[in-house]
Formats: structure tokens, sequence, C-alpha cells
């Protein structure tokens, strides 16, 4: 990664405290653009509180999250403006079911002034071609299997164009034999150079795709380093015992 | 065998002179026609009134939970649905006609409407409310996630799914508001059940007009039950 890029996330020291936890505990980190980076690690370890915290789903108690040279947690922030950009994935799709698939993509392009009716139907089947589901064009969300939810929600979030994707836990939620075509799409992101966050606990995709993977536990950041090191010489504890037992 | 056809024979020229009776002479009929076009009028006027301020209410409140703004609607809002769910429909009404309205010279539909609307206002309020907070956490987020605000998210997203869940409740309160327009009759409305009572007042017969009354409640009842399950099921067609 060059070190004059400049980063389009940066999230600075973010604490989230709930009521009897401290889900966040000092994590700084850094996306730069064309990075894939991975976090990975035990349930309740913060990531997606983390990841959720990049485009304020949740609300950091304390510390900073900047999208490029923005703070976006600061008073006064349009945040609906900034989420223009920063895409999300969730774990449970969260696809509009009472809209058919085409007007899942076009809705907040078009809604949102950034798109004519026509150009975004055209975006939206275009879309639809790369991960080819473009027969499903006029299929409502209950009608689809898991896994083509999860690539529609996917090209539900490109359709802003957005300058940086946030996936959380996108496979989480799937049958095992839809696991590999969610990937699949994702591969092609990355490879298209997306930028990405991804919150997975798919080991096999953070080694193949990851720019970075971070591991966190407890709230904490614990290490961060490309794939190659981060599965082949894990340094802290922590990280060879989590390691050990999902590999 | 005679004496059975005997009877029956009686029993319809009886009915037959009841019928004519309250029905047909000095155009009785009439008294039930207009005061069936009372009732309509009062429960479409109610109705609009109280998804007005049923949805006003409901979208405050579901607001105030989701959010923690607007902390003082909120309250108002809940002070609201307790006095107008705490008392019963015909104080309400009464105190609207006889206390509110005394002074002013104003028409008694409209009153009627303000009324019943009021008090429908609030069961919509939470039949709606309950609609908006059963949609998924979800939903709210995927809307916010795409960079919508609240109010695109609430009325793209979050209200046209909440419709097809509150529905059936929705359907239920039309036909709960329009038997309860029959106490209209306490304000000097001419609506349908008055209709029948000033039959029985010049007639005596109380049989023939009140189960007029009913039977003509009834069938609005069975019409709108089943306008409400169609309308369900074309709903139902895109899931």
């Amino acid at each position: 990664m060059s070190n004059e890029a400049k980063p389009i996330l940066r999230a600075v020291k973010l604490v989230k405290r709930y009521p009897n936890v401290l889900a966040l505990d000092n994590v700084s980190c850094e996306i730069f653009p064309r990075e894939v980076v991975c976090i990975v690690g035990p349930s309740g370890s913060g990531k997606s509180t983390f990841i959720r915290c990049l485009n304020l789903m949740d609300e950091p108690t304390g510390g900073e999250v900047w999208f490029k040279d923005q703070q976006i947690n600061a008073k006064g922030t349009d945040i609906n403006r900034v989420r223009q950009h920063i895409g999300m994935v969730f774990q449970h799709f969260n696809l509009f079911p009472h809209l058919t698939v085409r007007r899942n993509i076009t809705l907040a392009p078009t809604l949102l002034g950034l798109k004519s009716l026509d150009e975004a139907n055209a975006e939206a089947e275009q879309l639809l071609d790369r991960i080819g589901l473009r027969e499903k064009a006029e299929s409502y969300p209950g009608q689809l299997s898991g896994g083509q939810k999860q690539r529609i929600a996917i090209v539900r979030a490109l359709a802003m164009n957005p300058e940086v994707l946030l996936f959380d836990e996108p496979t989480s939620a799937l049958d095992p034999e839809m696991v590999g075509e969610v990937l699949q799409v994702m591969k092609g992101l990355a490879k298209a150079g997306m930028t990405m966050a991804v919150v997975t606990h798919e080991m096999g995709f953070a080694r193949e795709v990851a720019s970075r993977v971070l591991f966190m536990d407890h709230g904490r950041l614990v290490e961060e380093n490309p794939p190659q090191e981060f599965f082949g010489q894990p340094q802290s504890p922590r990280l060879k015992e989590f390691l050990s037992k999902v590999l | 065998m005679h004496e059975a056809l005997e009877w029956w024979r009686n029993a319809w020229l009886v009915f037959e002179a009841k019928f004519s009776q309250n029905f047909l002479e000095a155009n009785r009929w009439r008294l039930l026609a207009n005061g069936f076009v009372t009732t309509v009028e009062i429960t479409i006027g109610a109705v609009l009134v109280g998804l007005a301020i049923g949805f006003l209410v409901a979208v405050i409140r579901t607001t105030h939970d989701k959010t923690g703004r607007l902390k003082f609607l909120n309250f108002l809002a809940k002070v609201f649905l307790t006095v107008i769910r705490g008392t019963p429909t015909m104080v309400q009404l009464l105190i609207i006609y006889f206390v509110i309205f005394a002074s002013i010279n104003v028409d008694k539909l409209l009153v009627a409407v303000i009324a019943f609307g009021i008090n429908s206002g609030a069961y919509t309020a939470e039949i709606i409310r309950a609609g908006l907070m059963a949609v998924d956490k979800g939903q709210y987020e995927a809307g916010a996630s795409l960079g919508l605000n609240y109010y695109q998210t609430m009325t793209r997203i979050i209200v046209p799914q909440a419709f097809k869940t509150i529905l059936p409740a929705l359907g239920n309160e039309l036909i709960v508001l329009l038997k309860e327009t029959s106490i209209s009759g306490y304000i000097a409305m001419h609506d349908l059940t008055k209709g029948g009572d000033i039959i029985r007042s010049q007639t005596y017969d109380a049989f023939m007009p009140l189960l007029a009354v009913a039977a003509i409640y009834l069938i609005c009842v069975c019409g709108l039950s089943w306008c409400v399950t169609r309308m369900e099921r074309r709903l139902k067609r895109n899931e």
C-alpha cells in the first residue's frame, strides 16, 4: 500500500461503551483506496460493532470516524449524505420485501435524485447481468434463495456508486452451499478495485483476497497484518489460539 | 295438515301487514334510508379523521421510541391516548356536543365526525404504531445505509410494509367504528339506529324496525369484511 494515498475511512481511537460492556476499546484503523480489509475474531469481539461505527449505524461513544477529509461523527455532519458514498451489506440482507428486485436497486439512486429512472433501470440491468440474475429483475425478494438475496443486496449497494463497501458478516446467514456464490461476487469486486471492509468468518476468503487482516478480541484490535504473515506467523497468543481453532 | 297451512297463511298475512305498516305507510322506509346515509357519512368522515390522527400520533410515538426525539409531543400523545381510551365513546360524544360546541352553532354531522374521528384515532394510532414497530430493524438500517433520510425511509420502506401487517386490524377498527356510530342519536342525529327507533315510536312495533336496522348493519359489516379480505389477498400476492 502506497503511503502517499489518503485513507478513505479512518477510525481514530474508537470507543463504544454499552451499559455493561466495552464493545470497542480504542480501536484505530485506516482503510486505503483499493484495499480489502478483513476483520476476524471470535463472536462478541466487537468486529460488527466496529464496522457499524464506520458508517454510524452504531454511534461510537468516543473517538473519531473520518470519511476522507470529513469527520463524520462530528456535530453538524449530514450523515445521510456521507452514507451515500459508503455502501453496506448486512448479514440478513435486508432487502425491501415489498419491492421488486429492480426497484430495490433503483429506489435509493432515484429517490435521492442521483439518477433518472431510466438511467437507474439501465444500470440495474447491467449490475444484475454481472451477477447473473437478470431474469430475477421483476421478482420479489421472497421468491429468491439466500445467496441470490445477498448478491442482490450487494448490487443494491453498488448502484449508489459507493467509494467503499462495508460487509457485516455477509455469508453468516447463508446455507453452506450458497456461501460460494456470494464470495465469488465479492472476489470479483475486489479484483475490480473496490475498497472493502469485510467482517467475516471465511478464513479462506481473507487469506485469498484480503490486503490486510485485522484480528479483534474483547473490543480491542489485537493484530493487523497482510494475510501471509497473519496466517503464517501469528504473533499474539490469542490469535494463535483462535487460528488453531478455526483453521 | 290443513291447520298447519292455515297457520302459515296467517303468519304471512300478519308479516305482510306489519311490513307495510312499518316501512311502506307514510314512506317510513325513508327514515331508514336517510338514516343509513347519515351513518355512512359519519363513518367515512370519522375514518378519515381517525386515520389522520392515528398516523400522526403513531409516527410521533414511533419516532420517539426509535430515536429519543420529540419528547414533548410524545408526552402529549400519551395523554391523548390515555384520556380517549379511558373514557366511554358516548361520554366523549356528549362532551364534544354539549360542552365544547355548546355555544357555537355547528353542523351536528361535523360534531359526530370529529367525536368519532378523535375516538377512532386513538385506537388507530396504536394499531399503526404496532405495525411500524413490527417492521424489522434491518429495514430502517438498510434505508439509512443507502443514504435515505428518516422521512424517506419511513414513507418508502417502513410504512408500505407496516400497512400490510395492520390491514386486518384496521379493517376491524372500521367495523367497530361503523357500529359505534349508532350512538349518535344521543346528540339528536338521525342515523340508521335512530331511524329504526323513530319508526318504532310511530307504529309501536319494535320487532320489524329493529330487525331491519340490525340486518342493514350486518350486511354492511359483511361487505366490509369481504373487501378487507380481498385487499389482504391482493397484497399477499407480492410475497
